[in-house]
């Protein structure tokens, strides 16, 4: 790709990326000691482990809470899953109900030790990863026989709350020209400590992520797919207390991309930090294999904080989200980091700020499927403006290269999009990206002009931000509100009582697996 | 939210039967909570159900701008509905060429006019002009048809007289002024006209304009109607269908009005 470019200072770049890199090596660290009641739910569903109790509890919940509470999480699920089947269960599942439901709980003390019960799982750790390769492989066969979207993507929100009718939506939406559909969630699904079962119809502001409800879009999609010959992508939330369970399940049911990421949780969540950074860790291992595409969730800075001031937390940001999904194995071609047009409208040469930001944060990440997110904060009522704005961040978006783009729904400040703003934002966007395809290529930005300069500053505060962040550790520059202004505690937030501190012996064959590649 | 399933149509929102409609509208009010209340029972005269007003802002001295989201409560049933509706398979310009040079072997001799007292050419030329509408280029840019734009303000004596004399094989008649329903009785009267005068069945006649549908045509006593958004390809391929047809004409009915 030929493009037009503002000056970067390769040594500022360089020095926000070793920053970046001590400041994630401290979290991996942390992480590396430390399990969650997630990522033991996370590999027992792996292992193939699935099903509710009659009261409409997962039972991979059960299993884990009941050792949680008798304080063994520590050794690991996968003990107790491997002496189960030592002890007789013929496979994963039954070994799960036997930890979830059987009179006496395994106290994991004598024989078999760990080494036993680890090898005990050896062929389920082997169909465990062969599941999400068949997956992965799919995929790749799929996207090869049909055509895929041409950058930026067009990327829509359905969320009527009922999953029949998302799906009805995700195909309209997909047969007016969208490359990417992705089902929001219902309102705090993010809060509960478990993953609803079955399909779903009744959801506030969205709908539930479920197992079943990722077949019911996935089929809706593959079959616009095969009838318009494009590959159309499928986008969920593997996001607050759920995030590693829900990546699993979005490995094997052949989802495209996953909104992921724990800054996102804690600032605007209240999620642990602790917590969802180690959940973080392990869906990111499966995410890895899976060959998904995360989309990182920087862009919500600036819907707090200003987006002319605080643009720099947003390319710190995602020098730090960068330096932990490479730690948990995912290619560049799999971080989807975001950030977004934000800046009030009605500020003198607010469009120069807005490309120069796009510009840098393509130039920085040239490899990475840069997500751009549209207009929000400064949106109204007023639907034929706001409908202009969204045309202006299509034009931004063009010239300067991003990837997966948002698209901008007029009606944002009104209500979830209708299925005939998706077609309106749809076929506006049609026509900018058409219209502009190669004016990126037409451009250079003069070397001493307002882009370039504010180019220039956003990096040279990012560096400083990222020195900040170092000397104080994530956990405390967090604790000050240097994200977003949003101020959370080492120890606060919810989750925190799932954390758990790995033992010596911790057993956990299929993640040691994902870890081996 | 009307969600009873009763068999009506209603408008499509994010849900089936949630009837989402957008109003936009101006009051001569300034805004005020008074204007506001006033845009929402406005929108429920409507029939609006649970009107949002998503904006209310001042566009001129004294006067408010709103955007009303509200479910409407009206339905439609479909199937209740009679239509005269033109069904032509729309042709490539390449196929419309080919279909007149074989199985026509001549040009069709086309005459058009905006007649009465209209002077608006736009819809007669859009649709005969080489360079056509919307990125569909006129019937003048085809080599099958021998096109003659009489302009505009064309009487309905001159236009028989002139198409008689072209050996025209279908007239186009455009009326963009609607006031009063003069469009209709100028268009009535030329299709009487040419009954009278004894040739209706040896030419096909077309009415166009925007309050023009395919229906209101066939009363008046024309073969076909093209409302707005009609494109010259639309009607190149209506008049290859009505006139390159492998089959025999049938003879054309007596109009009766």
């Amino acid at each position: 790709m030929i493009m037009g470019t503002v000056p970067l200072d390769a040594r500022q770049v360089d020095r926000c990326r070793a920053l970046a890199s001590e400041i994630a090596d401290d979290v991996q660290r942390y992480v590396d000691n430390h399990t969650t009641v997630g990522v033991e739910r996370a590999i027992l569903r792996a292992y193939g482990a699935s099903g509710i109790t009659e009261g409409g509890i997962p039972i991979v919940n059960v299993a884990v809470d009941r050792y949680a509470k008798a304080g063994l999480l520590g050794h690991g699920m996968a003990y107790f899953l491997g002496r189960a089947i030592l002890g007789g269960a013929r496979n994963p599942q039954e070994a799960t109900e036997r930890l979830a439901f059987s009179p006496e709980i395994d106290p994991g003390e004598g024989a078999p030790a760990a080494r036993s019960a680890s090898d005990a799982l050896v062929p389920a750790t082997e169909s465990a990863l062969a599941r999400i390769d068949a997956a992965r492989d799919e995929r790749g066969s799929r996207q090869e026989r049909l055509v895929a979207g041409v950058p930026p993507l067009k990327y829509v929100i359905v969320a009527t709350g009922n999953i029949y009718d998302d799906a009805v939506q995700a195909k309209a939406a997909a047969s007016a020209g969208a490359d990417v559909v992705a089902v929001i969630r219902a309102t705090a699904q993010s809060l509960l400590d478990y993953v609803p079962e079955g399909a779903t119809t009744e959801g506030f502001g969205g709908t539930f992520a479920t197992q079943e409800n990722f077949k019911i879009i996935r089929r809706a999609l593959d079959e616009v797919g095969e009838h318009t010959g494009r590959y159309v992508m499928q986008t969920n939330y593997s996001s607050g207390l759920c995030m590693a369970e829900i990546a699993w399940m979005a490995s094997v049911e052949r989802l495209d991309m996953l909104l992921n990421d724990a800054m996102y949780g804690i600032l605007f969540r209240d999620i642990n930090m602790c917590r969802t950074l180690i959940d973080q860790y392990v869906s990111r291992k499966f995410i890895a294999r899976s060959g998904i595409v995360i989309n990182t969730g920087e862009d919500n800075y600036l819907t707090t904080a200003n987006a002319v001031d605080k643009a720099h937390t947003v390319l710190a940001s995602q020098f730090i989200n960068e330096a932990l999904a490479l730690r948990a194995g995912l290619r560049e071609e799999q971080m989807g980091l975001g950030h977004a047009y934000e800046i009030d409208p009605w500020l003198e040469d607010s469009f120069l700020l807005e490309i120069a930001q796009a510009q840098l944060t393509r130039q920085i990440f040239d490899r990475h499927p840069i997500k751009w997110m549209p207009p929000t904060k400064h949106k109204t009522g007023d639907i034929f403006l706001s409908h202009v704005h969204d045309a202006m961040f299509d034009l931004a978006g063009v010239a300067t290269h991003q990837t997966i783009e948002l698209l901008g729904m007029f009606s944002e400040a009104i209500h979830n999009p209708l299925l005939m703003d998706r077609y309106l934002a749809l076929k506006k966007t049609r026509y900018v990206h058409g219209a502009c395809r190669h004016l990126g290529e037409e451009i250079e930005f003069k070397k001493d002009g307002i882009i370039a300069r504010r180019a220039i500053l956003v990096l040279d505060e990012a560096v400083e931000l990222l020195a900040e962040v170092k000397r104080e550790t994530i956990w405390e520059s967090i604790g000050r509100g240097a994200f977003a202004d949003v101020k959370r505690t080492r120890t606060g937030g919810k989750g925190f009582a799932g954390v758990v501190q790995r033992n010596a012996a911790y057993v956990n064959p299929l993640l040691s697996a994902l870890e081996e590649g | 939210m009307p969600t009873s399933p009763d068999g009506l149509l209603r408008a499509y929102g994010d849900r089936a039967d949630d009837g989402m409609v957008q109003m936009a509208f101006v009051l001569a009010l300034p805004p005020s909570a008074r204007a506001r209340e006033a845009a929402k029972r406005f929108a429920e005269l409507h029939g609006l159900g649970e009107p949002i007003v998503a904006t209310m802002e001042a566009c001129a001295d004294g006067y408010s701008f709103f955007v009303v989201y509200g479910h409407s409560k009206h339905g439609i049933d479909p199937n209740a509905i009679d239509v005269a509706e033109l069904r032509t398979e729309v042709l490539t310009h390449d196929a419309v060429e080919q279909r007149i040079r074989a199985r026509l072997k001549r040009r069709i001799v086309v005459v058009g006019a905006c007649t009465g007292s209209d002077a608006h050419t736009v819809g007669i030329d859009a649709i005969l002009n080489f360079k056509g509408y919307a990125g569909d280029k006129g019937l003048e840019s085809y080599k099958g048809f021998d096109v003659h734009n009489l302009g505009a303000q064309v009487e309905n004596e001159h236009l028989a007289e002139r198409a008689r004399a072209l050996g025209a094989d279908a007239i186009l008649v455009s009326q963009v002024i609607t006031q009063r329903n003069c469009h209709r009785e100028n268009a009535h009267a030329f299709a009487r006209l040419v009954e009278r005068q004894g040739w209706r069945s040896q030419v096909s006649l077309l009415l166009g304009g925007p309050r023009v549908d395919h229906a209101l045509a066939l009363e008046l006593g024309f073969d076909a109607g093209f409302g707005p958004g009609t494109k010259p390809s639309d009607v190149a391929s209506y008049l290859v269908e009505r006139l390159c047809s492998d089959e025999v004409p049938h003879p054309i009915p007596p109009v009766s009005l």
